[in-house]
């Protein structure tokens, strides 16, 4: 209270008093005006050019990072399709080595059936009737001149031997047709044949189109990825996000499998590694190595993939020559069978440890005993836990193929989303820069408000034709505001 | 090479290192002291189901001592049965199981004592608790909590419970405590403030051993 009073000028009159302090505080503050706005000015100006100057440093971090991504990306792509591309190839290879090495035989095949059904044609070609001799012998006749029975006999041998003959042509005309009908018949199976084999081909040529459309498809990615197009990194991006929305769900899957896996064996560890040993002050030495055979069993299933070239997360076992690469795929397979076994018992173990601890629990709390065990119900359970144990390692393994998805779309997502994080900061620290730069008259102008009365009588005074002093203040204040 | 090796098997032995030393930390030990004095004596059949709970209730590696409350109790004799479970689940159910049978065959073979000597008692249960190097160190008292000293037996000195939880069960009210309720208030606050004072670090009571058994281990 005392030192209050210390300030005022009339200690007993309390109103005279701040109102001499308040006329001399305004009196100060007219006079340090223009030195005030400057400060408030500078300050203002200083903030916004550095908020300004972060936000252009996050634009440009945000630019290089884009285009790091955009390299990284397309790169990947790059890969991808030229992977894609080789698939489509080795698969065309393969129809052409498989299907169309049997196309020299295929062809000498058609040909010669071609050459049969050609000959066969000939052969069924339509055999003239002989010329008739007898009309030569009629002509001959004809030209005698003198009558009598002996041209009349004559002309009845003819007639004779005319329907002797022309019988027989008839005969043989119809045996040719009938020959002639039979080799067709037999060229039906010919034709059969050889329309089957023009099908054949038909589909083989079918199925090597659709292969030259997709790697036609292929190929005009991989020239847009080549060309740098903004169509085909945005495809690009978008593809990583759902392969890693996909990837991360399959993930999760295979999390609770491993969860379950790990509630299974966890228990039975414990008779392993005795049940009382942590290795720090909350984690149990049990749970740590039921822990570490999950993770065992999940990396011997990488490595399994890895060598089948499933995944390729490792350049070195994807570059290993195929003996190397398929021993090792041998030294994985047997291990995680070996764990798989080694999991199926634990569940075993742990069916046993249960079953004792519950006839423990029976005795001590004096209940009756339990009815007589046996039968298959109670062996369900058991055989369940124990399929379990040696199947869920099996099914771990593929959780590989996931991991590399999530590994390598997971860069392209935090890359994304960190351009667009820079650039969100950026815009935020250049919208308070730009508040900055409007506050500094804002500020100046509430300044203003608590000097009005001086400032008041100035413009009063200035108005009045006042001093040359008064007028060039005025004319600074207003070309500072 | 090898330097990297012997680096990580170094680092393998510390962590195992660490691992040995942590086992203790987790581990719990129980001292059960069952009075047999007078009519108590009859309650023993209560103190059987008690531990069968604590039984129950351990885990490997914990270990447990059942002793009798008689007219001097600071002697290994009064020790009924005393055990450290395995860490192996399955031979601890065995342990379990066999420490049962004793502890019934003391049950039914239990007589009741002259004297209540619950202090030597406390000091032997202490002893035998620190030896295990357990991380919860607990006494169970299941008696009326009422001593009665033989001629001779000295037990008026300070005691050291340090870090031992003490847990009286089943402290039920003599012919005396009807008459006067603050004859049994006045010795369970006796109590409490004895062994506070001896550095115990909590006193528990518990009566209703039917929904309250819970409590004995304090929820470990």
């Amino acid at each position: 209270m005392n030192d209050w009073h210390s300030w005022l000028f009339w200690p007993n009159n309390v109103a005279l008093s701040l109102l001499a302090l308040f006329m001399l505080l305004t009196l100060f503050l007219y006079a340090a005006r223009r030195q005030i706005h400057g400060v408030i000015h500078s300050l203002c100006y200083l903030v916004a050019s550095s908020l300004r100057f972060a936000a252009r440093w996050l634009f440009s971090a945000a630019n290089t990072l884009r285009e790091r991504n955009r390299t990284v990306l397309l790169a990947h792509g790059e890969t991808e399709a030229t992977a894609q591309i080789e698939r489509e190839f080795e698969r065309v290879t393969s129809i052409i080595r498989k299907d169309l090495q049997e196309y020299p035989a295929l062809q000498r095949k058609l040909r010669e059936e071609i050459t049969r059904i050609e000959e066969d044609f000939r052969r069924c070609g339509e055999v003239p009737p002989p010329p008739p001799e007898w009309v030569s012998a009629l002509e001959s006749v004809a030209q005698i001149k003198s009558g009598g029975d002996i041209p009349r006999k004559l002309l009845e041998d003819i007639n004779k031997s005319i329907q002797k003959i022309h019988d027989k042509t008839v005969t043989e005309f119809r045996r040719s047709y009938e020959d002639r009908h039979k080799i067709l018949k037999g060229m039906l199976p010919t034709w059969r044949s050889v329309a089957q084999a023009m099908e054949q081909i038909d589909k083989k040529m079918v199925s090597l189109q659709d292969n030259g459309k997709r790697i036609d498809d292929h190929m005009a990615k991989y020239e847009a990825m080549r060309a740098k197009d903004d169509k085909a990194e945005h495809m690009l991006t978008v593809s990583g996000f759902v392969q890693l929305g996909i990837s991360s769900l399959v993930m999760v899957i295979a999390m609770g499998g491993a969860f379950i896996n790990y509630k299974l064996i966890a228990l039975p560890m414990s008779e392993m590694v005795g049940a009382s040993d942590y290795i720090t002050n909350n984690l149990k030495t049990s749970d740590v190595a039921a822990l570490v055979i999950i993770l065992m069993e999940a990396s011997m299933g990488l490595f399994l993939l890895e060598s089948l070239r499933i995944t390729g997360l490792f350049p070195r076992i994807a570059s290993m020559d195929d003996r190397m690469r398929r021993r090792l795929m041998l030294v994985s397979l047997v291990f995680l069978v070996i764990l798989a076994g080694i999991e199926s018992s634990l569940a075993l173990m742990r069916d046993m440890l249960i079953a004792d601890k519950a006839a423990l629990m029976r005795d001590l709390a004096s209940a009756a005993p339990a009815a007589a065990e046996g039968g298959l119900l109670t062996h369900i359970p058991m055989a369940g836990q124990m399929i379990m144990g040696f199947v869920l390692p099996f099914a771990l393994a593929f959780v590989a193929i996931p991991l590399e998805t999530v590994v390598y779309s997971l860069r392209t997502v935090i890359g994304a989303l960190l351009v667009l994080l820079l650039r969100g900061l950026g815009f935020v620290l250049r919208f308070i820069g730009v508040g900055f730069k409007r506050i500094a008259k804002v500020l100046e102008m509430t300044y203003d408000i608590c000097i009005v009365i001086p400032l008041l009588v100035e413009r009063i005074v200035g108005a009045s034709g006042g001093s040359a002093p008064g007028r060039l203040r005025q004319q600074k204040s207003g070309s500072t505001s | 090479m090898k330097k990297h090796i012997l680096a990580a098997l170094s680092i393998l032995g510390l962590l195992s290192a660490g691992g040995c030393g942590d086992t203790h930390m987790h581990s719990q030990a129980v001292y059960m002291l069952v009075d047999t004095s007078g009519t108590y004596a009859k309650q023993v059949s209560k103190a059987v189901k008690i531990v069968n709970y604590l039984l129950a209730t351990l885990n490997p590696g914990d270990s447990l001592a059942v002793a009798k409350v008689e007219s001097r109790s600071f002697t290994e004799k009064d020790i009924v049965d005393k055990v450290t479970f395995d860490k192996r689940p399955s031979r601890a159910t065995e342990q379990k199981r066999a420490f049962k049978a004793r502890i019934e065959a003391f049950a039914q073979g239990a007589r009741g004592s002259a004297h209540t000597d619950i202090t030597g008692g406390l000091i032997q249960g202490a002893e035998y608790l620190n030896e295990t190097k357990a991380g919860i160190k607990t006494i169970v008292i299941f008696s009326d909590m009422e001593e009665d000293l033989d001629k001779g037996a000295v037990r008026d000195f300070p005691i050291h419970l340090d870090g031992i939880r003490i847990v009286a069960l089943n402290v039920t009210k003599l012919g005396s405590d009807n008459a006067d309720p603050r004859k049994y208030l006045d010795r369970l606050a006796h109590w409490k403030a004895r062994v506070k004072k001896a550095g115990a670090s909590e006193w528990v009571m518990v009566n209703d051993l039917e929904n309250n058994m819970e409590a004995i281990l304090g929820g470990h």
